[in-house]
């Protein structure tokens, strides 16, 4: 590492804090110089080795790393699938009204109105936009959205009296719905994908079956392609008495052309911070929504917020209005309201942009998506060769058959160019895949030069493939060791000296 | 790619080796070794445990993705290769040797019949797009 870590800088004395005047009273002093409550087992012998660090030794160490970091403020960022758009600072200057920001979570419903009111009104946008009869703004994450969402499948299934036990996942799917399904204690089905991309709906009733619980399904896929069976497939789940689940990580792609409800979806999670501009890989919180078709609206996590009158409240489900949890809800997923701040944001999104803009968002990640596509498969191959939505999925099998150098080292000699890389080796379907969302917010310009770069990358495969092994060159830290990191992690510091293998 | 003319092959790219004792060693392919890339972890089944064919016996992560290895085979195993827990990098050296992962008592050591052949299996991966 070119900057060593906080620990490894300043000495002994070193300082850089002013706390201001204590003005509570000292617990300890009060309780004659013990600490009250406290195990004594629990309390520390020696003072824990904290940095000890001047102001100017902190701030230009972070200030060194902020400048090695790569956000979409400083270059494209195209990572397949995670929807990196820019994140317009109109939305972080509404989340930083002082009437959002500093509101406490425990403020009384009456201090609240504001909160409440735009939860409400996000709620509502959400589910108009999705087609969805109702939505929980708790879930901070997408796979917190599917854990949630899948809780509510065992809920739903369980009013009726039945055990299910199996969730039926393709094999295109994000590993995150494998996952959300095993954590929310069902075991998991593969269902292959056809030809065309879509899943094989043959191989769909092979796995159908009176113990299924619920099929996972991202529409578009990873494979950045529209199920064209949607609707055949929403049939023949409901039939099998199942539920179908929609994870909303690719919404992007029909943001007010389409909508999940209609297609027959019974559950949606929603990212946030993927489509509705919400800042994330590192930067985030995330949120992730999750919504209901009508009937399933008494699963879903309370407190949902409801209107009366003129004013908002807090609705914990309870018909006596006695403030007891509803019976049937899965119950509360996060600590107060969700990551209230990306609520606001999304908002501020939804409101500048209106329905038309909304749908110019969707056309225009299409647009750009499929240009790219067709310039880059004259230079990588295609596996699926049709009308992408708002990504696609390139394979680099051909140009490691014939130079050795594999799509790893093309994504990391991208770096060398100043350029993020698409994710690689994602969906697993796909040999040696590089996957390209380049999102709407991206120029004609900007995209022209990230596919000169891939095709001058492409070149010097032939012409230098040893070099593109070895690369990137120009980066803070050269090639990482994955599979040391991997088999013989070092995850703890310790002082020089000190250090254990 | 090395494929052995003693082994038998599954469709999901396990061997299976008959030893003389009416035994059965099974392990992953060289070409599923050198597809999965570095091997970093291999995860498998208690000794005792009784495996269906087709079941998965375990997982071998890399650092490129996790799969499940399945059993080529019905048994009880026997024995697992607990040298890979320290070095999983051997399945990637010698996929049909040190980087065995289970011992079985088969079943029916006749169902090792139903499996692919080395030609079988060469034209298996070829038909895949290896080589």
């Amino acid at each position: 590492m070119s900057e060593p870590l906080i620990y490894e800088l300043g000495g002994p004395g070193h300082q850089g804090a002013e706390l201001p005047p204590l003005d509570v009273p000292d617990a300890e002093e009060a309780a004659g110089g013990e600490l009250p409550g406290l195990p004594e087992g629990l309390l520390r012998k020696s003072p824990p080795l904290l940095p000890e660090v001047t102001e100017p030794e902190v701030v230009r160490h972070y200030t060194r790393l902020s400048e090695m970091n790569y956000a979409i403020d400083n270059g494209f960022y195209p990572l397949g699938s995670c929807t990196m758009k820019y994140n317009p600072k109109r939305n972080d200057a509404m989340a930083a009204l002082p009437g959002f920001r500093d509101l406490h979570p425990l403020t009384p419903e009456a201090g609240a109105q504001g909160a409440l009111e735009l939860m409400a009104r996000l709620e509502a946008a959400l589910a108009e936009i999705t087609g969805m009869a109702r939505f929980s703004l708790q879930p901070v994450a997408g796979a917190q959205g599917e854990f949630t969402g899948l809780s509510i499948v065992r809920a739903y299934h369980e009013s009726r009296g039945e055990e299910r036990t199996r969730v039926i996942v393709p094999d295109s799917a994000h590993g995150t719905n494998p996952a959300s399904a095993a954590m929310a204690g069902y075991q998991v089905v593969e269902v292959r994908s056809d030809a065309r991309g879509g899943i094989d709906v043959e191989d769909l009733d092979r796995v159908l079956g009176p113990d299924v619980a619920a099929l996972m399904l991202t529409n578009p896929n990873t494979l950045g392609l529209f199920d064209e069976r949607t609707l055949e497939i929403a049939r023949r789940v409901h039939e099998a008495g199942a539920l179908l689940y929609y994870d909303g990580a690719n919404l992007n792609a029909i943001l007010g052309l389409a909508r999940p409800g209609d297609m027959g979806f019974d559950i949606v999670h929603l990212n946030l911070h993927k489509t509705f501009s919400g800042p994330h890989g590192g930067g985030g919180p995330g949120s992730g929504p999750v919504g209901v078709a009508a009937g399933l609206e008494r699963f879903l996590p309370r407190p949902l917020v409801v209107k009366e009158g003129d004013r908002y409240r807090l609705e914990w489900g309870d018909p006596d209005g006695l403030d007891r949890p509803a019976p049937e809800s899965v119950g509360k997923v996060q600590a107060f309201w969700g990551n209230f701040a990306v609520a606001v944001r999304a908002y501020a999104y939804v409101l500048t942009l209106g329905a038309e803009g909304l749908r110019r968002v969707a056309e225009t990640s299409v647009l750009n998506a499929n240009y790219l596509m067709r310039r880059l498969a004259r230079t990588f191959e295609l596996p699926y060769d049709r009308p992408c939505m708002h990504e696609f999925v390139l394979s680099g099998e051909r140009l490691k058959k014939e130079t050795g150098v594999r799509v790893l080292d093309v994504a990391k000699r991208l770096l060398d160019y100043g350029l993020h890389p698409g994710s690689v080796y994602f969906p697993l379907i796909v040999e040696e895949a590089l996957m390209i969302e380049p999102t709407e917010t991206e120029s004609l310009a900007t995209l022209d030069a990230y596919a000169e770069a891939l095709e001058a990358i492409a070149r010097e495969a032939r012409e230098e493939p040893q070099k593109l092994r070895e690369a990137p060159f120009t980066t803070p830290v050269r090639r990482l060791d994955e599979v040391a990191a991997a088999r013989r992690p070092v995850l703890r510091w310790s002082p020089a000296g000190e250090r254990r293998a | 790619m090395r494929v052995p003319e003693d082994l038998r092959y599954s469709r999901e790219h396990e061997w299976v080796r008959l030893e003389g004792d009416g035994k059965a060693r099974v392990g992953i392919t060289d070409y599923a070794q050198s597809e999965l890339g570095d091997v970093v972890y291999v995860e498998l089944p208690e000794v005792g445990r009784h495996l269906e064919a087709g079941e998965a016996l375990g997982v071998v992560e890399s650092v490129k993705s996790v799969s499940d290895v399945y059993s080529p085979l019905s048994g009880r195993v026997l024995e697992v290769n607990g040298a890979l827990a320290e070095s999983p990098e051997k399945v990637n050296q010698d996929p049909y040797g040190e980087g065995w992962m289970i011992r079985l008592e088969p079943d029916d050591p006749a169902e090792a019949e139903k499996l692919l052949d080395a030609a079988g299996y060469r034209a298996l991966v070829e038909a895949e797009g290896g080589s």
